[in-house]
């Protein structure tokens, strides 16, 4: 039989691991990146713009936000709070309000005519050169957050799904519906100094 | 008495540390599978803005990070506290964007180059004047395609 090999001394083994173990600790992150995704307009050279024609008044969400941060909607002043909501109430128009935008019957797959709101209707944000990014997000989100609420309400009532789980047909014809249409104006000075 | 003390005189056995080594590579293995190696080392001192309508950035070849925000400590006396951008490992101006991002575009895989994202790191206190000239500076040169890093946050 032959002789039993010597066992080798393994205590240093765990240092060494702790070694490597302590330099991936330091040099890697473990943070996904994540944020508010969006798509910037195309570049136009300023000479070029031509004068786009008027837009009704009533077909435009206008979001004000100055330098002190405060928020100015449709000439009211108001909370971040309370923009989700009246984002909806704009997209919506439940009452058929004569200051909220118009609508036409359209026809949509999966819903056959449905009333929207006209291709005119936009949410429009400007911004003061002195607002703070963080302000700036906050408003980018409740508008964001406002569409995406409206459109999980229609998934769930026409679909009885979750706005994630429907098909790309599906989830075609509810952007139809509440497109995300959110224009930036050029940076302005807008009040205070 | 005695009873009791019967090991008197003997030492205590030794624990046998031979598992160690396993259970630290374990350890070991789940950080280098589960994390990502630090690209920049960051010049700016940047706390992101909270946000609840996020998404995930899923392919880490497609995203160019462009950050913003007051430089940190040890480079205050040269820059002062303004918000600075840094691309790369550098600080830069708003001029050097375009470039930037042309040969971020040009290092990419070529039928990857259309879905190309740029990932604004900006911190929360930063003035919009500066986020508004990159903004400029991204749709001159064409990367439409961006996003507000933010943080998970709570509703309202």
């Amino acid at each position: 039989m032959p002789r039993k090999l010597p066992e080798y001394n393994a205590s240093s083994l765990a240092d060494i691991a702790f070694m490597l173990l302590i330099f991936f600790l330091v040099t890697t992150t473990m943070d996904v990146d994540s944020g508010l995704e969006r798509r910037l307009p195309q570049w136009v050279d300023p000479e070029d713009i031509e004068d786009t024609p008027p837009i009704k008044e009533r077909n435009v969400f206008v979001v004000l936000v100055d330098r002190n941060n405060r928020l100015m909607v449709e000439g009211e002043l108001t909370r971040v709070e309370d923009l989700k909501d009246k984002a909806k109430e704009f997209l919506t128009n439940p009452m058929n309000d004569e200051n909220l935008p118009e609508k036409e019957v359209k026809e949509i797959p999966y819903f056959g005519p449905y009333e929207v709101l006209t291709k005119s209707s936009v949410i429009s944000l400007q911004n003061d050169v002195g607002t703070t990014y963080g302000t700036y997000i906050a408003v980018q989100n409740e508008l964001v957050a406002a569409i995406h609420e409206l459109r999980e309400e229609l998934s769930q009532r026409k679909f009885g799904k979750s706005y994630e789980d429907l098909n790309d047909d599906q989830q075609d014809a509810i952007k139809e519906i509440y497109p995300q249409k959110i224009s930036e104006a050029e940076p302005k000075k807008i009040g205070g100094r | 008495m005695s009873k009791f003390r019967k090991d008197d005189g003997k030492e205590t056995p030794a624990i046998s540390t031979s598992a160690l080594p396993d259970i630290v590579f374990m350890l070991l293995f789940f950080f280098m599978v589960s994390t990502t190696m630090r690209e920049t080392t960051l010049k700016v001192s940047i706390t992101l803005p909270q946000a609840t309508e996020i998404s995930k950035l899923e392919k880490k070849s497609l995203v160019s990070y462009v950050y913003v925000g007051p430089p940190q400590r040890q480079y205050i006396p040269q820059l002062g506290s303004e918000p600075r951008i840094q691309l790369n490992d550098e600080f830069a101006k708003v001029g050097d964007i375009i470039d930037f991002v042309e040969s971020e575009r040009q290092a990419m895989d070529e039928n990857e180059r259309k879905q190309m994202i740029v990932s604004l790191k900006v911190d929360e206190y930063t003035k919009m004047g500066i986020v508004t000239d990159i903004k400029q500076e991204l749709r001159k040169a064409a990367a439409l395609h961006i996003n507000y890093s933010s943080r998970q946050g709570t509703e309202y």
